[in-house]
């Protein structure tokens, strides 16, 4: 087993299903020569050439409209969005076919697709670079939308999400790429899609997050522990569409008590869907209204004010303490 | 009916007017007035040595990522026909226009430095912001261009944008729509031959980018985009067509990126020293010099002059910079200008954020 950053882990489960199955083909604004401007892509086309890997022209909606074209001839296309804030160009082929040709054909043709994309902030960048709008591909009836949090789960499920039958979404947090190393074992591994993970156990509350939030969530339940003796348990949800309920579910009948965190806006966001399941689930296990900690409805700010919008320990803290004093 | 040729009135031609020795070519020298040559001529220094420091202060951490713009200078040649209530509507390459078009460097380092307020546009001057979406500022252009038309004024549009840019299907709907409207807006592409690690012949099969202006109907220009000369002679000859009711045009320039896409990248892993060295000798700056030389309009002190008065006004503008940071330290103006009118919701998660502070700093 070799540790690796989350680069690394992408980088490898791309490798391995390249070298097992000639139908995935990796394609995308800079993913050849450059191995894409994170590296996601490094040394793939050295080992699997040019047609395999393929450097586009600069256009998301182009990449994505091609890769449908490529997966309902019965090819794995792996597409690389440069920065989640520049999906939206391609967000029209993914919600108008890519989502619905199974569904079209009444089964005769599918899109076994994956869009990969860089999301989230906290790395500094400019406007566009740092933006979570998940939802919206959560929101897209025919999508699967996973988010990943660390080095081994995202190698894992990047695998599931190549293999799967259906169109999925994957949003890799770029925050994260870089941020730790965890063991990765060289056999391969998968994950289910749809699948959530406890992470912490506890019996006092549940803190449901995903991404790169579940870093400071699984501090914040820390910290809770040490100063305040709260056991705090953590859900990372990993898949955001199929939302995984039952695990979360259970767990808020056992603490009767939840806060959910994530980056993206608040309004209208996966908190909102989590929140909805809970009351329809759980309602009367619960002992406190449910706290979101997110983002807020704004245009996540420039870098010198991103740290006081990204949810932080202290946020999740203190609306954990509140929860617990209602 | 037997299969014949369509007889398509088209060619596209390549205007170059300063060799890369800085020889003119006389019987095409556009007639620009001494004083604008001069101003041109300072604006591109200032651009290049402002851009070096902000190289040094990204490296320094003082600001963040941003796009050097070393070598398109030369792009100042086509912001020159612009009058000062016509439309510009850049990229995030555009640096030196933005400048002629009287863009505060302190301003641009605010942006760059991490603060929303960096994004302020002064009322005086028609200049959209820096539009990071690649090619989708396009259109915008050519739906001012149609208001203009509209309100009858005299004013154009004038849109830049990159090679790589070309391939967006935004950049094809802006020049469909403003051929079908024949609407007053220049497009000026900036061929850097690279976007990011892609070069020019993977971004599309045509031997020109001005080319595609064929497609729509629309009169096609490649000019040497290092030759400022040549850029401001195709430009004004664009301009003058919009602002005489003739509708769009597209102007290729021909440049080059000498430096890194931005300040995150690393040229080196996909191009050669070799290819940059040759075009650093094609250097739109030191050419157009020797033009200004040879016409008696600079010397080699003069040159050193306006080099230290360039120095002097970026390290003025850095003071600025720094006053205006001063002033935008309230992490709470994250909320400002989200809406007309703030909405409850925005006001309750302000005052949020609010407490939060209050609390964490009472907790230091
Ligand atoms: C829609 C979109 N996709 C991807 C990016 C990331 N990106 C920024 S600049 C760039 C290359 C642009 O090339 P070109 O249009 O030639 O302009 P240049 O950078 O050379 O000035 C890319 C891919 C982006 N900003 N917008
Ligand atoms: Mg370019």
């Amino acid at each position: 087993m070799a540790k690796m950053t989350m680069v690394q882990a992408l980088n490898l489960a791309l490798h391995q299903e390249m070298e097992k199955d000639d139908r995935v083909i990796v394609l995308g604004e800079d993913v050849g020569l450059d191995g894409g401007v994170f590296r996601v892509t490094d040394g793939l086309i050295h080992k699997f050439g040019a047609e395999r890997v393929i450097d586009t022209p600069l256009a998301e909606s182009g990449i994505a409209g091609f890769s449908i074209g490529m997966a309902l001839y019965g090819l794995r296309p792996v597409c690389e969005m440069q920065f989640s804030g520049f999906d939206y160009f391609a967000m029209h082929q993914m919600e108008s076919h890519a989502a619905r040709l199974r569904w079209r054909s009444q089964g005769r043709f599918s899109v076994p697709m994956v869009l990969r994309a860089p999301c989230g902030g906290g790395v500094r960048a400019l406007e566009h670079h740092s933006e979570s709008r998940e939802a919206y591909w959560a929101h897209t009836p025919g999508l699967k939308m996973v988010i990943p949090s660390s080095p081994r789960n995202a190698r894992s499920l990047l695998i599931s999400a190549i293999r799967d039958p259906d169109p999925v979404v994957f949003y890799e947090p770029k925050a994260v790429y870089r941020a730790f190393r965890e063991e990765v074992p060289e056999d391969e591994e998968t994950l289910p899609i749809g699948t959530s993970q406890i992470v912490r156990e506890g019996k006092d509350i549940t803190l449901i997050s995903y991404g790169a939030t579940l870093h400071p969530t699984i501090e914040a339940a820390s910290e809770l522990k040490e100063k305040h003796g709260i056991e705090a348990e953590v859900i990372d949800l990993l898949t955001i569409s199929p939302l995984d309920d039952e695990l979360f579910t259970a767990s808020a009948r056992k603490t009767g008590r939840v806060v959910v965190v994530h980056e993206a806006p608040r309004s209208f966001g996966p908190g909102a869907e989590v929140v909805a399941r809970l009351v329809e689930k759980a309602f009367l296990y619960l002992e406190a209204p449910i706290r979101r900690v997110t983002g807020f409805d704004i245009v996540i700010p420039l870098f010198q004010r991103e740290q006081e919008y990204l949810p932080g320990v202290y946020r999740i803290v203190q609306a954990v303490r509140e929860t617990l004093n209602f | 009916m037997p299969r014949k040729e369509i007889d398509l009135p088209y060619r596209v031609d390549h205007l170059s007017i300063l060799d890369e020795e800085g020889k003119l070519d006389s019987s095409i020298e556009p007639l620009i007035p001494d004083e604008v040559l001069l101003k041109i001529h300072r604006t591109m220094i200032l651009a290049r040595r402002f851009d070096e420091r902000m190289l040094i202060l990204q490296r320094q951490g003082r600001i963040g990522t941003f796009a050097p713009i070393k070598g398109q200078e030369a792009q100042i040649g086509a912001a020159a026909v612009l009058e000062p209530d016509d439309w510009l509507v850049p990229s995030f390459r555009e640096m030196p226009a933005e400048l002629w078009r009287g863009k505060k460097m302190e301003s641009i380092l605010l942006l760059y430095g991490g603060y929303n307020e960096g994004g302020y546009v002064p009322e005086a001057v028609n200049n959209l912001p820096v539009a990071i979406p690649v090619g989708s500022q396009t259109l915008h252009a050519a739906g001012l261009a149609y208001a203009i038309k509209y309100r009858k004024q005299r004013q154009i549009a004038m849109t830049f944008f990159g090679d790589g840019a070309t391939s967006e299907g935004d950049f094809h709907e802006a020049m469909n729509f403003s051929a079908v409207f024949q609407v007053p807006v220049v497009f000026v592409i900036q061929n850097n031959h690279w976007a990011i690690s892609v070069p020019r012949s993977r971004q599309t099969h045509s031997k020109t980018l001005a080319q595609k202006a064929l497609a729509y109907d629309m009169p096609g220009l490649q000019v040497d985009g290092n030759d400022v000369l040549a850029v401001y002679a195709g430009a004004k000859e664009a301009a003058e067509r919009a602002r005489a009711g003739g509708g769009p045009s597209l102007i290729e320039c021909v440049t080059y990126r000498m430096s890194m896409h931005t300040t995150a990248d690393d040229p080196k892993k996909y191009r050669t020293e070799e290819e940059v060295e040759a075009w650093i000798k094609r250097d739109p700056i030191t050419r157009f010099q020797k033009y200004l030389t040879a016409k008696g309009l600079l010397t080699d002190d003069t040159i050193a002059a306006v080099d230290a008065e360039v120095q002097s006004e970026i390290k003025a503008a850095e003071e600025r910079w720094a006053q205006q940071v001063e002033k935008a330290l309230d992490p709470l103006d994250m909320f400002a200008h989200a809406f007309a009118e703030m909405p409850p919701h925005l006001l309750a998660q302000k005052e949020e954020l609010r407490q939060e502070l209050a609390g964490r700093k009472k907790a230091e």
